[in-house]
């Protein structure tokens, strides 16, 4: 099936803006103008401004002599890259593949889309309608090339819709600007002679690209459908991507449930065949006023079980705002892979952390609770032991190392070491007795000490020399003591765990 | 008449232990604690495993204590591999220490919550999972529906749960099959050797449906429990020495 695109061309993009959010701006000539090389140069006129004689690219001193009520305006040099991105997302109401064309106009690659308004020209009505409606002055034209719809939005005079197959003879009469040529190239055609692109659209191609360069036949070969133009979509193209529009706007939970509920069926049945499954997905409603609300959800194994994703959706459901309803959902797997199918034993009495249940139970949790509840260590390289464990980064993950067992390691470990007044009869000796939290401690029994350094490309603290006590009572502790002692200041104790 | 008698009679307690939460074990999944003397305190003396088990410490320092027990009960749960999840609303736990015990630290997953109200749930749900071996909970206050709640998901799914209790504001009945408390005694190194020995408990099991209560004190070496002879704790009142 050959492509169609639509080109559509804002004449007055930014002034047209201003003019919407202030229309006091309608009645009154203005102009938007920035600094360049130490003067005021217009940047973007309003439909009246130009009416008046008023030009892009004038000084806004010469304007001024023009046109003395003018009204000079700050051009935000961003305005209008950030306005076609919104009409971009606006527009994927009429074809999901929409791209940006320099600072003026969008590309829309409409193949297949507009038979669902019946046919081309209820379809660019459509667009142009709507988009007249918010205010903006726009071309649009549709044709088989990106070339021919540009050049005809910008230059045609006839008719906005070329057929099929006819777009050489559509712009045979337009000018050469409406190739997108550089102005170099298009003051060597004017001096020339060459005023359409009919009188050189036929000359040889030797004898054009020796005068006017390759970037001219280049034009010329996008324009006529024999070189086929790249096309940069705003909106990537999920490769797992569905989407349900809705036949009347959807308000209610069952309604958003079901279409959840449908999306997800067709996803994962894809997903089954291909063996895969996500480990995140974003659920989208688009908004009859424009705003688009979206959930998303992400899985420690990767799933294409409906009822399980179901459910981890069916939690955050309740953030959905409809507003005056949802026209559109759309549902896509950002983070796809393969699945592992495990070989399931008959009489499963253990498992592993491989096992589905175990993600879904912790993947329900994480979206009701956040991801951040979740943690499991796996041995780190380190003596010191706050930083002898790092958290894995998957529930598969296995240790790099093995578990160190040659040293003995509180169950309990404080997560700051806490300040205790320690009374030691000689240095490098346990401590006779200890007060933590007010209460005094008697020392009973003590194992020789395990000299921890720090490590000084880490931090510079002092090494910590650690003592194994038990006290009357028959409990025991891991107290330590940082750095030596010296003729100056005694070294601080620390408790920093419980022994079982 | 009296044989008769006494038939009915074991017969009607062997159907109320499965109405009690005591589930018949398949012969393949009989878990061995090493340790006869608790087996014994339970029904069919073994440990009993898809049921709720309580712990209570009342002093802080005790939950280490408990902990270690717990770890100790873990490994044998987990021997033939199985994860294990404890869910508590701070890190406890530190798990190189578990390795000691001889749990394999990677398998436990620990979930930190903040209200009590999420630990329930997260703890029913974990309970639910038929592919978890055990669930650590630790949580001070619960009350004897939320508890009967858990040991229905324990008895369905055949996960064994641990309930950490550290200082309650009330020690009010749960629905549990046992109740535990875990104090740490004085460790010994053999022939009065100074330095500190393998840790050792006073274990209480207080409760203990259709079973026999008990109080034992016991040692954790290496791999495996050994009950301590009072005699040799007495003997070995030594003089302290360290270094």
């Amino acid at each position: 099936m050959s492509k169609r695109f639509v080109a559509i061309w804002f004449s007055f993009l930014q002034a047209d803006w201003m003019i919407y959010h202030n229309p006091l701006l309608k009645e009154i000539p203005f102009v938007l103008a920035s600094s360049d090389h130490g003067r005021m140069k217009i940047t973007q006129v309003s439909a009246l401004a130009k009416r008046k004689g008023i030009y892009v690219g004038m000084a806004v001193a010469d304007a001024r002599i023009i046109l003395p009520c003018i009204e000079v305006l700050d051009d935000k040099p961003e305005l209008a890259n950030k306005l076609l991105k919104k009409i971009s997302l606006w527009c994927i109401r009429y074809t999901p593949i929409i791209s940006i064309d320099s600072f003026d106009g969008l590309l829309l690659d409409i193949s297949g889309c507009a038979h669902l308004w019946g046919n081309e020209k209820n379809y660019l009505k459509d667009i142009i309608s709507k988009l007249r409606s918010f205010g903006y002055h726009i071309r649009a034209a549709i044709a088989d090339t990106i070339g021919a719809a540009w050049a005809i939005s910008r230059y045609g005079k006839i008719q906005a819709i070329i057929k099929s197959g006819e777009q050489a003879s559509a712009i045979t009469n337009l000018p050469p600007e409406a190739l997108r040529l550089s102005m170099y190239t298009l003051e060597r055609l004017h001096k020339l002679g060459l005023y359409t692109i009919g009188s050189f659209m036929n000359m040889p191609r030797s004898v054009l690209r020796r005068r006017f360069g390759q970037q001219l036949l280049l034009r010329l070969d996008e324009a006529l459908g024999h070189e086929e133009e790249n096309f940069q979509s705003v909106i990537p193209i999920e490769a797992y991507y569905e989407s349900l529009p809705s036949l009347e706007p959807i308000k209610t939970r069952p309604g958003i449930e079901i279409a959840l509920q449908r999306l997800l069926e067709i996803l994962c049945n894809r997903l089954q065949h291909e063996a895969k499954g996500l480990h995140s997905a974003t659920f989208k409603g688009y908004r009859i006023d424009n705003e688009i609300e979206r959930i998303d959800i992400v899985t420690n194994h990767p799933s294409n079980n409906v009822h399980h994703l179901f459910n981890l959706f069916e939690i955050k459901i309740g953030t959905i705002e409809p507003a005056l309803g949802i026209e559109l959902f759309t549902l896509e797997a950002s983070r796809v892979e393969d699945i592992i199918t495990l070989q399931q034993t008959f009489w499963a009495a253990n498992s592993s952390l491989e096992s589905k249940e175990i993600a879904e139970l912790l993947d329900c949790l994480q979206s009701k609770f956040g991801n951040n509840i979740l943690r499991r260590y796996l041995p780190d390289e380190h003596h010191l032991p706050e930083r002898s464990v790092k958290p894995a980064t998957s529930l598969t993950e296995k240790p790099s190392i093995p578990w160190p067992t040659n040293k003995l390691r509180p169950i309990r470990l404080l997560k700051e070491p806490k300040h205790i007044e320690v009374t030691a009869p000689i240095p490098d000796y346990p401590p006779m007795n200890f007060r933590y939290e007010g209460k005094l401690y008697k020392v009973k029994k003590a194992d020789a000490c395990e000299r921890i350094e720090a490590e000084w490309w880490l931090s510079n603290e002092l090494h910590r020399d650690y003592y194994v006590v038990e006290d009357e009572e028959g409990k025991r502790y891991w107290l330590f003591r940082s750095g030596h002692y010296n003729d100056q200041e005694k070294p601080a104790w620390f408790i920093h765990g419980f022994f079982a | 008449m009296d044989a008769a008698k006494n038939q009915i009679l074991s017969q009607l307690k062997r159907d109320i232990l499965p109405l009690q939460g005591f589930k018949k074990l398949r012969a393949d999944n009989n878990i061995n604690i090493g340790f006869r003397p608790i087996e014994k305190a339970f029904p069919n003396a073994c440990f009993p495993i898809g049921c709720m088990h309580e712990f209570i410490s009342n002093a802080s320092s005790d939950i280490a204590a408990t902990y270690g027990f717990i770890a100790c009960l873990l490994s044998k749960l987990m021997q033939l591999g199985g994860a294990c999840v404890s869910i508590s609303t701070t890190d406890i736990l530190f798990p190189p220490a578990l390795k000691s015990f001889g749990v394999d630290p990677e398998k436990v997953i620990f979930i930190n919550l903040k209200k009590e109200k999420d630990i329930l749930y997260a703890t029913e749900q974990a309970l639910k999972c038929n592919k978890l071996t055990a669930v650590l909970v630790d949580i001070k206050n619960i009350s004897f529906k939320e508890s009967r709640r858990f040991q229905l998901a324990a008895e369905q799914s055949r996960v064994t749960g641990f309930i950490i209790r550290n200082q309650p504001y009330s020690v009010n009945t749960i629905a549990c099959v046992s109740r535990w408390q875990i104090t740490s005694i004085a460790s010994e190194l053999q022939d009065a050797m100074p330095g500190v020995g393998f840790p050792r408990w006073n274990v209480e099991l207080l409760k203990v449906r259709n079973g026999i209560p008990g109080k034992w004190k016991i040692e954790w070496t290496a791999d495996s429990f050994i009950e301590i002879k009072e005699n040799i704790a007495i003997l070995s009142k030594e003089v302290r020495k360290i270094g």
